[in-house]
């Protein structure tokens, strides 16, 4: 399979700080790549780099076969971009926009047939400022789109939405991504990752932690189920040695989180643990095992950046 | 997937209707672009037309035994509005200029005034010959007075062209400089960038589209003034439309390279203001720029508004044709090619 998207040792400096240190990447033609990592990893100044509007420092960077060098007009044609939260002309209407995106391509679809697409066509009149959170988040996506990409680059696009707009918008992603459009997503939630990416690569400070499929990524986790809780007196490593079904033992904040291959086996084993050395529970909790706790394994810190 | 999409009347095109639409869609803009030099024009026509019937200029008749003489003498003229009173109080209204001159009821005729006040001579020298006559002087040479009412000579002759430039010069800057530091501001600069959008596509439709909004906000001045206030132009309409043109691009040049770096709407505007304001006091909108020292003129008359005023003033209220507002247009047009030319070098997109 060509590749869509091909980087290697990739460095981006801003002044004194190292936004990207060192990124290697391959994205196949037909294929929708996550690069999911929390804020300020280094996402969206490598997809910036990418979309040929920051000069990275240093590092190898092809985009469907070429370089941007020489290449930056035929490139622009072929790429479709939603950037992060852009505001497009407050007074003009959805359609004007989607026409004028169109215009500045050589090919492309018909605006009407993309506002489809994204679920606007009752919208098409109305100006931009009155759209809500979500319906200009799908302009952006049909702006990307309206141009026929053979690659397109979603940067957050569910950033500051509502649970119900983000999951319509995953919607319109996932019905693009179904029919083979080639793309590059960054997000800081797992779950979109999950949902629409083929293949994710988890950045963490500029580089790349981890690189699979969601599913190999949990599995690396060894169980497939998490069961996170806290008590008092805190448990450690030593008096949690030995829980049968347990893979992975991680303290994160005041909680333990432990990969389990069943949940039904592991509970009863930790409480009669707890008993025996007289903790009482605070918390208990247990969930599918997700992108978020790959990260937390890799990292010892959630996505959010909240440990 | 439409393979051969209707084919649209290409970029430029589209981008020039979509700033026309934004601009047009935003009642704010318009007020500020058409309506205010509009209102302006009106209040200060109204206050310093004076029509042709000017006031009558208060002065006061002293007491003492000639009073009530002096009084009738200078009665006669329908141009004093003469009222009798005694010292105290006529030197009381000299304060806010209630009256102008005041002259003694005595034998001989002392005349009190503020020689600072602009009519204080003049109604003195009045007053004298009416008085000297109504004593048995009798003029050398008969004189006999015709008035005329040159065109072009009024104050709100004086006004419009300096609104004109004034307007071009505030709607070019806002237009253009405010305007493009918002679309960098909400990161549309950066998305455009991102699209193989021509970027002299961009900027070019901003230019096209100030000479629209240039075309209608001259005519909304000369369509209330001219009906109005009756004034008339003079010139050579190529004249004022070259020098409204090359003065427009000068004034977007100056507010492209205000522009060109600056990321905060906040700083665009002081910047701008920055630029704008002198011209507003020292180019001649208001009043004659002529009244500044000489020593300033060397700064003032190389001021873009104020070749601009002066340009439009030869054309529309003294008749000049093209030849000779050359070096404005010239020197405008020039201005414009050299600030457009350093903004776009200077232009940040992302």
């Amino acid at each position: 399979m060509p590749l869509a998207i091909e980087v290697r040792g990739l460095i981006h400096k801003y002044d004194d700080v190292t936004a990207v240190n060192g990124i290697d990447l391959d994205v196949s033609e037909g294929e929708c790549f996550g690069l999911l990592g929390p804020n300020g990893a280094g996402k969206t100044t490598t997809v910036e780099i990418l979309e040929g509007l920051l000069e990275p420092t240093a590092g190898l960077v092809r985009v469907l076969g070429q370089s941007w060098k020489g290449n930056a007009n035929a490139l622009r044609q072929r790429l479709g971009i939603a950037l992060q939260e852009t505001t497009l002309a407050d007074r003009l209407t959805v359609r004007e926009i989607v026409v004028l995106f169109r215009s500045f391509h050589d090919r492309g679809v018909d605006p009407d047939a993309v506002l489809a697409t994204v679920g606007l066509v009752d919208k098409k009149d109305e100006w931009v400022m009155k759209l809500s959170g979500g319906q200009k988040q799908r302009l952006a996506i049909a702006c990307a789109l309206v141009g026929e990409p053979d690659l397109l680059f979603l940067d957050e696009p569910t950033t500051g939405l509502d649970p119900q707009a983000r999951r319509d918008l995953w919607e319109v992603v996932g019905n693009v991504v179904r029919r083979g459009k080639t793309c590059l997503l960054t997000t800081h939630y797992m779950e979109e990752a999950e949902r629409l990416c083929h293949r994710v690569a988890i950045v963490d400070k500029g580089k790349v932690i981890a690189l699979g499929t969601p599913a190999e990524l949990i599995g690396r986790l060894g169980g497939s189920q998490v069961l996170e809780f806290g008590s008092a007196p805190e448990m450690t490593a030593e008096t949690l040695e030995g829980l049968p079904g347990v893979r992975e033992a991680r303290h994160v904040l005041d909680r333990w989180r432990l990969t389990v291959d069943a949940a039904h086996e592991a509970v009863p084993a930790l409480l009669e643990r707890l008993r025996l050395h007289g903790a009482a529970l605070t918390a208990l909790s247990t969930h599918q095992a997700s992108l978020d706790d790959v990260f937390v394994l890799l990292t010892g810190r959630t996505l959010r950046g909240d440990a | 997937m439409n393979p051969t999409p209707p084919r649209l009347l290409g970029p430029l095109w589209e981008l020039v209707l979509a700033r026309l639409r934004e601009f047009f869609r935003e009642p704010t803009a318009i007020f500020w672009t058409y309506g205010f030099p509009t209102v302006l024009a009106l209040a200060l026509g109204i206050a310093f037309s004076g029509g042709t019937d000017p006031k009558a200029i208060p002065i006061a008749v002293l007491d003492g035994p000639r009073q009530a003489a002096r009084v009738g003498t200078l009665r006669q003229d329908p141009g004093l509005s003469v009222v009798s009173l005694c010292e105290d109080e006529a030197r009381r209204r000299f304060e806010g200029a209630r009256i102008v001159l005041a002259v003694s009821g005595d034998d001989e005729a002392r005349y009190l005034f503020d020689p600072t006040h602009p009519e204080a001579d003049a109604t003195r020298r009045r007053v004298d010959d009416l008085l000297q006559r109504a004593a048995g002087r009798q003029d050398a040479i008969v004189t006999r007075s015709d008035l005329v009412q040159a065109p072009g000579s009024r104050y709100i002759d004086f006004l419009v062209p300096g609104l004109i430039g004034m307007n071009i010069m505030s709607s070019s800057m806002w237009g253009i400089g405010y305007a493009l530091v918002e679309a960098r501001k909400r990161k549309l600069l950066k998305r455009l960038a991102a699209t193989p959008m021509k970027r002299s596509h961009f900027l070019g439709s901003f230019l096209i589209a100030r000479m629209v909004f240039l075309a209608t906000e001259v005519a909304a001045i000369l369509a209330f003034a001219v009906p109005v206030f009756d004034v008339r132009f003079q010139g050579s309409i190529l004249a004022a439309a070259l020098l409204c043109v090359a003065g427009a691009m000068a004034f977007a040049g100056l507010g492209l390279l205000a522009s060109s770096r600056t990321t905060s709407t906040e700083t665009v505007s002081g910047l701008m203001n920055l630029i704008m304001l002198p011209m507003f006091v020292l180019s001649g909108v208001f009043f004659s720029a002529s009244h500044f020292p000489d020593w300033m003129q060397a700064f003032i008359r190389p001021l873009p508004l104020t070749m601009l005023n002066d340009g439009l003033r030869a054309v529309i209220n003294e008749g000049a044709g093209v030849g000779d507002v050359a070096l404005p247009i010239v020197a405008l047009a020039g201005g414009a090619l050299v600030t457009l030319a350093v903004g776009l070098r200077w232009f940040k997109w992302t």
